[in-house]
């Protein structure tokens, strides 16, 4: 039974450098990463099947976690492996691979996903690397392939700042992405549930079949899976439900369409310091300093894959995360601001109306509205203790206590955080609260710190 | 990178000066942030931030009871000469008036700020915290809720008392229990009850220091024909048909008819009356009760069902009294909306109850919270012999059930999530 589901609370936040609905297709990067940090869950030295040197195909693997050595994390592109970075502890940052620009693919032959097996349909996802886009809550980790979830929950929109808007970005990829709903519903014996965007007149997704499609409309979090899944059927202790992007979709579906693993994507590049902003297409993990070239107007920037709410900062010389769509690129706002507390020098967005949206101008009337902000990644003021109640709450459109759900996990309360909800949040449900934040806590940090404390906890 | 102004160079160059003592060095962390908001920037998966801080929320509530303040300080002045048949019309002798209650009242502000700021710097430089903002308010609401002539070595026992066990033993501001400002008052109440209760004590009559300085008893001399201070103080040279007690006192011994004897119910919303310093002018209350709703800083939920359980409770006392055959001179039949007049019930809606850190912290406890208040407020003041105000008594009260309802509100959210499995 497909629903319509209003959500009032939360807040969107326009920021500046809105991507117009137009593809520049004469950007191309030719440098490509696969990080492992970027999967939940795997240990900090996978098993790498590369050498640096190998020539490998798109589809071919690069590593693989060692307790499920049959589910691999494979190349996006063809060419050769370029250098295997190294972080903190030799743990693997990055397998970096210089594309030859011929893009030849590895053969998975192609299947109606209809006709196969759960086996069959699970093996093919392993070896492609389309395994690892499947995610499982509770905790946001790689999908368990034994596991069989309760349902698969796919959000078809995006609600965050400057996020790609999914009419334009996979409006005519309609046939992989129903082909990689019926992939899903081989590996669940509930049902597929699709979140469509029911704030537009008409969404693309609608007509899709082998799936229940529910409308969501309302500020975001409006878009998030977790927030759908909450109000569609909330995960209990116990269940165990997968979430895969609508992106990542559209990947496992052109692997049974054609038999290859095609990450190729539309993504958004948005933010006050773009000069620019528009959308490109490339394939997962492309370097942004090709994909940004000369298109920041500001010196001093962070570049960030994600949005601004739920991104890594990863610099200019970066790679897209494996699970991103958009880049968004902010001014840093490491200046001091003289009385900037209490008299802001120029406009912000806040959930408060003491700081409304209007900035002052040298003409009548001498105040103008703000329809996006500039905003920078200044924190606006300093950490401080819990003090302001109700801000998480009036963010956060599901039936959940943001803040008490935190105090329990400052204080190690496995019950109580168990009661309060810990399995139905991700950290991008709760991305807002560390947003409007009076007292600038750590939200998403925190969370995670809960969420890893539970699974070792089993 | 903005360019640094002159300003800003200057704090950058004498910085390093300040790091060698860690009280030192808080102070000046303390006025720095305070010119400057500090150049940091975020650092996890959320790149930007609300504009909205812990300093901006609480000079809010300071903006919110500025004009009680001021209207309190000219209060002081009214009261002291109009007792003494003096400038009896509002607006005579306002300069007078002005500056008696300046001087009266600034002293009590300093002590206040010097005591509770000294002991939070202190605090501060001994965690290695930044100073939290918590003592914007209490600092500026102690004052309010004090008598006008009350001693300034009262003040600053009180004050201290109140960070010290009030807040800073339970680990500073967010973390106490009880309302600090309410804890200073609940002290001077119960250590020095002559201090804070009474007929004689809502009326500044005395000349301290600092007026004698600059001679404004003079004016009194001068309108009395005498050149010495009158034997037995100035209290002796009030005149008659004006009473020190509050309409509260006078409703406890005579009903509403007792109150209205000595004050018109305009006196009363207007606040030129005796009383405690800030909790007179109830429009202005009531206006900053209104900011702090449109500026989403005070809870309209606790104002709200606050204000609710003080009607339900006063009918309910009117329709006690009726039944229990009381005449008008009765307390209980004081019409439940003169009650909401007298007495200090709008600014502790307005200003005490909704402290988020001790209040409930639950939206739906907060209901019940400000309900409480409401009714617990009421029964204390009309039916309590020993107690003339409510109010006061009743936040503590709940602040220190504020936790159990927020368990109960909590708890049935674990439950409901339970009930799911089945």
């Amino acid at each position: 039974m497909s629903k319509a589901i209003k959500l009032k609370k939360g807040f969107n936040i326009n920021l500046d450098g809105k991507p117009e609905l137009k593809l520049d297709k004469s950007i191309k990067a030719s440098t490509f990463a696969v990080k492992p940090a970027d999967f939940q869950s795997l240990r900090p030295i996978p098993k790498l099947t590369v050498e640096v040197g190998d020539e490998v195909l798109a589809g071919d693997p690069l590593f693989f976690d060692k307790p499920n050595p049959d589910v691999l994390f494979t190349s996006p592109v063809s060419g050769e492996v370029a250098e295997i970075r190294r972080g903190a502890k030799r743990a693997i940052d990055s397998v970096i691979i210089i594309a030859d620009g011929k893009n030849q693919f590895k053969d998975f032959g192609s299947a109606n996903p209809k006709n196969l097996s759960r086996e069959d349909v699970k093996a093919k996802l392993k070896e492609s690397g389309c395994w690892a886009f499947i995610k499982q809550r509770p905790f946001n980790i790689v999908a368990e392939p034994d596991a069989v979830p309760r349902d698969i929950f796919i959000s078809a929109f995006d609600t965050n700042p400057l996020a790609a808007d999914t009419e334009f970005t996979l409006g005519a990829e309609l046939k992989a992405f129903q082909a990689g709903i019926d992939a899903l519903n081989q590996l669940t014996d509930g049902d597929v549930y699709v979140g469509v965007n029911g704030g537009i007149g008409g969404s693309s997704f609608d007509g899709l079949s082998n799936c229940t499609v529910n409308k969501f409309s309302g500020p975001h979090p409006a878009g998030n899976v977790g927030v759908q899944i909450h109000h569609v059927k909330p995960i209990n202790k116990g269940e165990i439900v997968w979430t895969v992007s609508p992106y990542d979709l559209v990947t496992i579906g052109k692997l049974f369409l054609h038999g290859k693993y095609d990450t190729s994507r539309t993504i958004a590049i948005g933010g006050p310091s773009v000069a620019e902003p528009k959308y490109i297409t490339t394939y997962s993990g492309a370097k942004v300093s090709a994909l940004l070239d000369g298109n920041i107007n500001e010196e001093n920037v962070r570049v960030v894959s994600g949005s601004a709410l739920v991104g890594d900062n990863i610099g200019i010389d970066g790679f897209l995360g494996s699970f991103h769509h958009q880049l968004t690129i902010l001014d840093e706002g490491d200046f001091y601001e003289m009385l900037g507390w209490i008299l802001p020098s120029y406009p912000r967005p806040s959930i408060s109306p003491t700081i409304p949206p209007f900035t002052l101008t040298t003409k009548f009337p001498f105040i103008k509205k703000v329809d996006s902000f500039n905003a920078n990644t200044n924190t606006h003021g300093e950490k401080r203790a819990f003090v302001v109640t109700g801000q998480y709450e009036a963010v956060t459109p599901m039936d959940i206590f943001p803040q008490q759900l935190l105090k329990a996990i400052l204080s190690n309360d496995l019950d109580k955080m168990e009661g309060l909800g810990i399995y139905e949040v991700v950290e991008e449900d709760m991305a807002l609260c560390e947003f409007v934040c009076t007292s600038k806590f750590n939200v998403q940090e925190t969370l995670r710190k809960g969420l890893d404390l539970m699974r070792e906890q089993g | 990178m903005r360019k640094a102004s002159f300003l800003r160079k200057q704090i950058d160059k004498v910085k390093p000066y300040f790091n060698s003592n860690p009280i030192l060095h808080t102070v000046f962390d303390g006025l720095e942030t305070f010119l400057f908001q500090p150049n940091e920037t975020t650092t996890s998966k959320t790149h930007i931030k609300d504009g909205m801080d812990l300093k901006r929320t609480m000079v809010h509530v300071v903006i919110a009871m500025a004009l009680c303040a001021a209207h309190g300080t000219m209060n002081i002045g009214h009261q002291h000469y109009a007792s003494m048949g003096m400038f009896p019309g509002l607006f005579d002798g306002l300069l007078y008036k002005l500056t008696y209650g300046i001087i009266q009242f600034l002293p009590i502000f300093t002590v206040v700020h010097l005591v509770g700021l000294g002991i939070e710097f202190l605090f501060a430089a001994s965690k290695g915290h930044a100073i939290e903002e918590g003592f914007l308010v209490s600092g500026f609401l102690i004052p309010l809720i004090m008598p006008p002539d009350i001693p300034l070595w009262m003040v600053a026992v009180a004050t201290a008392f109140a960070v010290i066990i009030a807040k800073e033993a339970f680990g500073g501001t967010g973390m106490n229990i009880l309302n600090v400002a309410l804890t200073a008052r609940v002290f001077v109440f119960f250590a020095y009850p002559t201090a804070i209760s009474g007929d004689e004590v809502w009326i500044a009559q005395d000349y301290n220091i600092i007026h004698q300085i600059i001679g404004l008893p003079q004016v009194a001399f001068e309108h009395f024909g005498i050149n010495k201070m009158p034997d037995g103080g100035w209290a002796t040279m009030m005149v008659d048909g004006y009473t020190g007690a509050t309409p509260l006192a006078l409703a406890a011994k005579g009903g509403w008819p007792a109150v209205t004897e000595y004050y018109s119910l305009n006196d009363m919303i207007m606040g030129f009356i005796p009383g405690s310093v800030g909790e007179m002018n109830k429009l202005l209350i009531i206006a900053g009760a209104a900011f702090l709703v449109f500026t989403g800083i005070g809870s309209w939920r606790i104002m709200l069902s606050m204000l609710v359980g003080a009607i339900v409770m006063g009918i309910l006392l009117n329709v006690i009294g009726g039944a229990m055959g009381l005449d008008q001179t009765a307390f209980v039949n004081v019409p439940w909306y003169y009650q909401l007049i007298m007495g200090s019930f709008f600014f502790a809606m307005a200003y005490m109850a909704t402290d988020p850190v001790t209040a409930a912290q639950t939206e739906s406890g907060k209901y019940i919270y400000g309900f409480l208040i409401g009714v617990v407020g009421m029964i204390v003041r009309v039916l309590n012999p020993a107690y003339p105000e409510g109010w006061m008594l009743a936040i503590l009260l709940l602040n220190v059930f504020a936790p159990l309802i927020d368990h109960v509100i909590v708890n049935r959210n674990i439950k409901r999530r339970l009930a799911r499995v089945g």
